[in-house]
């Protein structure tokens, strides 16, 4: 379960969250939603841990720990996973070999055995088929020449490889055509069960259609303005952003 | 070559100290006295038996040194090298041949095993009797010439090589067995007074890897030849010779470490190839010589020559270097291109971590018509390391159709250290094509914080991104020599990033 | 032996000593010292040869050998100007000033010989030039004469001005050494179109002293022009302070030897620099370019272009270096040579350079070297395009890329058809 209570946190001197109150049960799908510039992204950032996103107060728990103070890669193990808005590219780097160092840290982190890159090949094959991602995405550089659509693909791979308990999908339908929209959805879908909750962040309801939310939360101007259920969404779509902040 | 993927596991639990091979082996030595005269000369060459003709090159080496200046146009500062406060002779006694591993000095083994070189290629190195050239079950067999300071102390797999009419020794072994091929060659590639430390390195080598492949001879493994300082104060001289006969092939891999001293020990050492008509000599090197310590105090000065000459047509030289040792690294591996269509690489990784400096790049000499050449350099500056690549490509008039292409990338990681390029293109002919990129750039935030985000530590992340950033470089290096570069790599990095 | 018989380097200092106190600013302290510790680097180093790292591929030893008397005292009779490329001009005959010659009424900003403004030239003058480092600077500094004297005040935008360099052959060889000065105040602009013309066997050996405040941009196009029996040493140096932009374009086609070394650099944060070329040469000729790029402070860019194109018995020399200091973090710097080989037996020779202290930058550097690509020249015949047009279409592609960034369309004309002119003159040579 993650819980965020009164966080605020700023950008290069400019408060950009002014005070977050969140709690997305576990087993639960949250999506959040706002226009360009409301916090979403920074939001995401401040709970991975990115450097130059200053937490100026509140807390954030994951499954009752404190990840504010945690490195990166201790939230990573500690069950958070963040898909990218713009997945980074890491020329030379192989993607099998990215994908079995990352998967091998967090499986140390819990305390699992690592998988040799035989066992780690039969697992990562078969999430890859199930994204309809062929062999060959395994020997390209990380991110190195995808396509958008196969980049976004390569986050959810990362996710059904890594099994965080806690996933953030930052504008993870930026840039996706609507067939690759749905083996996104299905991606995420597949993984939704008790032991498993996420945080969408989306600026279209779009993405929403394939991955039904349990709660919509809209974030304006670094404030949860209004919170409801799925149908929450397609209001948001119709009125637009506007009439909440006028309502809010 | 103990390249095998347990190495650094091995060498690892031995000492926990920033080098792994900083230990030092207390073993039975013999030394020539301090200092550099003609005495020494003739002791080296009397110590080795050697012929006249050898005695009087020597000499002459000798005499060009004492009249050249040692070179400072590179990008290294060091103190003055006092030339007569060092041994130039240093050789662990000779015994009797072992019956088995239990009679052999127990100080020579233990420094191979932590080494890591395996067991079985541990006692047919250490000469026992009857351990026979039969390699360690399920590996490829890879022959070793081990170095010991001055003086090769073992050969594996010579039987079995000798079938193909191989010859793998050690250059004072040839200089008795194969005079005829050692005097022919000798010095053909790298002249006595070619520079300041080849000269040195002419007077008073020791001892060092020969290699003769006959014709149309593929080398059945991969040979290797094992490079260790031990003993205090002493340089090492060591001198490689290679001949490639025509349409053979071989693979041949250096790997060098030394114990960890306060002083700064000289390593200059020459290595020349010679590939005829349609050869291939592969020649690749983890270098590891013991860097100094973190305030750059100690480490190995290592003002190498290593040039190969093309002679054959359609030959091929192609040297692979990772450099992460040394205090200072001075070396240009260099290719020249006689033969027609003939081909030279060069690819290179130099990491320089704390006070370390390198300036290491390679020349491309095209003779010959449709001659080839690609640079690939990568180098890393970290804490205040400073790294130059150096390089000279050069196009004679009649090499019609000859074609360059170099790729130079910096890496720079921390803002006290300083990364530098500095290529010299010479063309003289109109129908040759030349190309050079170089970048210079530091690992993104964004892509440590992606591979952080997924798990991996700062230090596993950096690891990861400077291995994709040489990976076009360690593709080129035998498979079991990657796997250690790899891990090289990240353990010369480490402290690098805060 | 007299001055006049002297050779190369003692020839110049022999020079030095009998005019010492005749030259211009001789009854200033400050200008005599300057000169004599000139002198004194001078002497002590003579002309570079071969085995200075910077002159590796450029030899002076025709220089060194040959002596050069001064250039006449009076010229007399008709001086042939180029056309006007703008409404105001200054023109050197010889590298002194000719007020007659030249039109300055009416220009927004400052513009006149040196030798008359030595008093307010004094705090400039000898700031940012190296007689230490570079004998050539020291050789101008001992013996300079007169030189443009430019003082853009602050906010001025000086519109367009011509230099004019003409070089007037006394029938003997003769040298001379002008220094110009080129200072731009805050916010100032100026677009500065060079042009060195003129024959006989002569040493023009300029350095300019160009100072860029803040926020200020100067475009200097350079068209070096003279003929094939002159050798054009010329030295820049350049401070471009905060936000500042220096441009320079250099046309060099047409003398002996051309040597065109830039030393800029960059004080301020976001200042920026463009340093383009093209250089030619033909049979006899030896055309280089050499350049050095200090980035001092963070967030300055500079972009380098420069095209060799060399026919006949020619040779071609790019000396490039990008120095990023420590405190220049977040530089951006790039920089490309390319050269031309349209003979067996021209030579290039190339060494781009970069040194880098700082961490977060973006440097690179590029070379290529080669002939006409085949496949291109195929292509154009292919289509029906003769050989020989084939392969002017190709060679003015080459160059023109060069002087595809200047922005002025008056410069770029003025660049685009000295490009155009040795092109040419190659093919009525062919």
């Amino acid at each position: 379960m993650l819980k965020i209570e009164g966080l605020t946190a700023e950008v290069d001197g400019k408060e950009i969250l002014k005070g977050i109150d969140l709690e997305v049960p576990t087993g639960q799908v949250h999506a959040i939603m706002g226009p360009n510039g409301s916090g979403k992204s920074t939001l995401s950032y401040v709970l991975s841990g990115r450097d130059g996103y200053e937490v100026t107060g509140g807390t954030a728990t994951l499954n009752g720990v404190d990840i504010l103070a945690m490195e990166p890669e201790e939230r990573a193990a500690a069950g958070l996973f963040l898909a990218f808005q713009y997945p980074v590219e890491l020329p030379g780097v192989g993607n099998a070999t990215f994908l079995r160092t990352a998967l091998n840290a967090v499986r140390k982190g819990r305390g699992e055995s690592e998988l040799d890159a035989m066992q780690f090949l039969k697992v990562a094959r078969q999430r890859m088929k199930m994204l309809s991602m062929s062999d060959d995405m395994l020997k390209r550089g990380v991110n190195v020449g995808f396509s958008g659509g196969e980049k976004k693909r390569n986050e959810i791979l990362q996710m059904a490889l890594l099994q965080p308990s806690m996933a953030i999908l930052d504008e993870t339908d930026s840039g996706l055509d609507i067939d690759a929209l749905k083996i996104v959805a299905d991606g995420v879908n597949a993984m939704r069960g008790p032991g498993f909750s996420a945080l969408v962040i989306t600026h279209y309801q779009r993405l929403l259609d394939y991955i039904v939310p349990d709660r919509v939360h809209v974030l304006i101007g670094g404030r949860i303005v209004k919170s409801g259920g799925a149908e929450l969404a397609q209001e948001l779509e119709a009125q637009g952003y506007g009439a909440v902040q006028a309502a809010a | 070559m103990p390249a095998v993927t347990e190495t650094i596991e091995t060498v690892q639990a031995v000492t926990d100290s920033g080098y792994k091979w900083g230990f030092e082996t207390d073993i039975e030595m013999e030394f020539a006295p301090k200092g550099l005269n003609e005495d020494i000369v003739r002791f080296i060459s009397a110590k080795k038996n050697e012929p006249a003709w050898l005695l009087e090159w020597r000499l002459r080496a000798f005499a060009l040194w004492k009249t050249m200046a040692e070179p400072r146009w590179a990008a290294v500062k060091y103190p003055p090298i006092d030339y007569q406060d060092a041994y130039y002779y240093a050789a662990p006694t000779q015994k009797v041949k072992p019956k088995s591993l239990d009679e052999v000095d127990p100080e020579l083994l233990k420094t191979y095993a932590k080494l890591g070189i395996p067991l079985r290629e541990q006692e047919i190195l250490a000469g026992v009797e009857g351990a026979g050239d039969t390699p360690a079950e399920g590996r490829m067999p890879i022959a070793v010439d081990a170095v010991f300071d001055s003086v090769s102390v073992a050969t594996s797999y010579k039987d079995r090589l000798a079938k193909d009419g191989i010859i793998f020794c050690a250059i004072s072994e040839a200089v008795q067995e194969h005079p005829e091929l050692v005097r022919k060659y000798l010095g053909t590639v790298v002249p006595q007074g070619d520079n300041f430390f080849a000269a040195l390195n002419s007077a008073v080598f020791t001892d060092g890897s020969f290699v003769y492949i006959p014709k149309g001879v593929r080398c059945p493994m991969e040979l290797s030849t094992y490079f260790r300082i031990n003993a205090k104060s002493t340089g090492q001289f060591e001198r490689t010779l290679i001949i490639a006969d025509e349409g053979s092939h071989v693979s041949y891999l250096e790997g060098c470490t030394a114990p960890m001293r306060d002083e700064n020990q000289l390593h200059a050492a020459v290595v020349e190839l010679v590939a005829m008509d349609d050869a291939t000599i592969k020649y690749s090197t983890v270098q590891n010589w013991y860097p100094g310590d973190a305030e750059g105090k100690g480490g190995i000065y290592n003002f190498v020559t290593k040039r190969g000459a093309c002679r054959g047509a359609r030959s091929k030289i192609s040297w692979t270097q990772v450099e992460t040792g040394s205090a200072i690294t001075w070396k240009y591996p260099s290719c020249i291109l006689q033969g027609e269509d003939s081909v030279g690489e060069f690819y290179s990784v130099a990491i320089t971590n704390n006070y370390q400096q390198a300036d290491t790049g390679t020349k491309m000499f095209h003779i010959g018509p449709r001659t080839k050449s690609t640079i690939v350099s990568k180098g890393i500056s970290a804490g205040h390391g400073q790294n130059t690549y150096r390089g000279l490509v050069r196009i004679g008039a009649k090499a019609t159709g000859a074609r360059n292409f170099t790729q130079c990338d910096s890496l720079l990681i921390g803002d006290l250290c300083g990364a530098h390029t500095v290529p010299y293109i010479e063309n003289r002919c109109a129908t040759a094509k030349v190309e050079h990129e170089a970048t210079t750039s530091r690992i993104a935030e964004d892509q440590l914080f992606y591979c952080r985000q997924r798990g991996l530590t700062q230090e596993d992340a950096v690891g990861l991104i400077v291995n994709g950033f040489c990976r076009e470089v360690l593709k080129e290096l035998p498979m079991e020599f990657a796997v250690e570069a790899q891990k090289l790599l990240q353990i010369s990095l480490e402290g690098s990033v805060g | 032996m007299t001055a006049a018989t002297q050779t190369g380097a003692a020839g110049f200092l022999a020079r030095y000593e009998g005019l010492k106190d005749h030259l211009p600013g001789a009854r200033k302290p400050w200008l005599n010292a300057l000169r004599a510790d000139a002198a004194a680097q001078f002497a002590a180093r003579g002309f570079p040869t071969r085995r200075v790292e910077q002159w590796k591929y450029t030899d002076l030893a025709p220089l060194a050998q040959a002596g050069f008397a001064e250039p006449l005292t009076m010229v007399d009779g008709t001086i042939a100007l180029p056309p006007a490329l703008a409404a105001h001009r200054a023109v050197f005959v010889d590298g002194r000033f000719r007020a007659d010659l030249s039109a300055l009424d009416g220009l927004a900003c400052r513009a006149t010989g040196l030798a008359q403004q030595l008093a307010d030239a004094e705090p400039h003058l000898g700031a940012l030039a190296r007689p230490d480092s570079e004998p050539l600077a020291a050789l101008n500094t001992m013996l300079f004469e007169d030189g443009l004297f430019l003082d853009v005040p602050a906010g001025v935008d000086g519109g367009l001005l011509e230099l004019v360099s003409v070089a007037v052959d006394p029938g003997r060889p003769f040298a001379f050494h002008p220094r110009h000065l080129l200072r731009l105040g805050a916010g100032a602009r100026l677009t500065l179109i060079e042009t060195a013309i003129g024959g006989g066997a002569c040493l023009h050996n300029p350095v300019f002293e160009v100072d860029v405040a803040e926020g200020a941009t100067l475009t200097h196009g350079r068209m070096l022009q003279e003929a094939a029996t002159v050798f054009h040493l010329s030295t820049i140096y350049a401070r471009i302070a905060a936000e500042g932009t220096y441009d320079n374009f250099t046309v060099a086609a047409g003398p002996r030897l051309t040597r065109n070394e830039i030393h800029a650099a960059l004080t301020g944060p976001r200042a920026a620099c463009h340093m383009n070329g093209a250089q030619m040469a033909a049979e006899g000729q030896h055309v280089d370019t050499t350049t050095s790029l200090d980035h001092a402070a963070p967030d300055c860019a500079s972009r380098q272009t420069y095209k060799t194109v060399l026919a006949g018995r020619s040779r071609g020399v790019f000396q490039g270096k990008i120095l990023v200091r420590r405190e220049a973090q977040k530089t951006d710097g790039y920089q490309m040579n390319q050269a031309l080989l349209l003979s067996e037996d021209a030579e290039i020779d190339s060494k781009p350079q970069l040194e880098i202290y700082a961490d977060d930058v973006k440097c690179s550097h590029g070379a290529t070297v080669g002939a006409l690509d085949p496949d291109s020249l195929f292509y154009l015949r292919a289509r029906g395009i003769p050989e020989a047009q084939a392969k002017a279409m190709l060679v003015e592609a080459f160059l023109h890329e060069a002087v595809e960034t200047v922005t002025d369309d008056t410069l770029r004309g003025a660049l685009t058809r000295a490009l155009d002119a040795w092109w040419a003159r190659q093919g009525a040579a062919a």
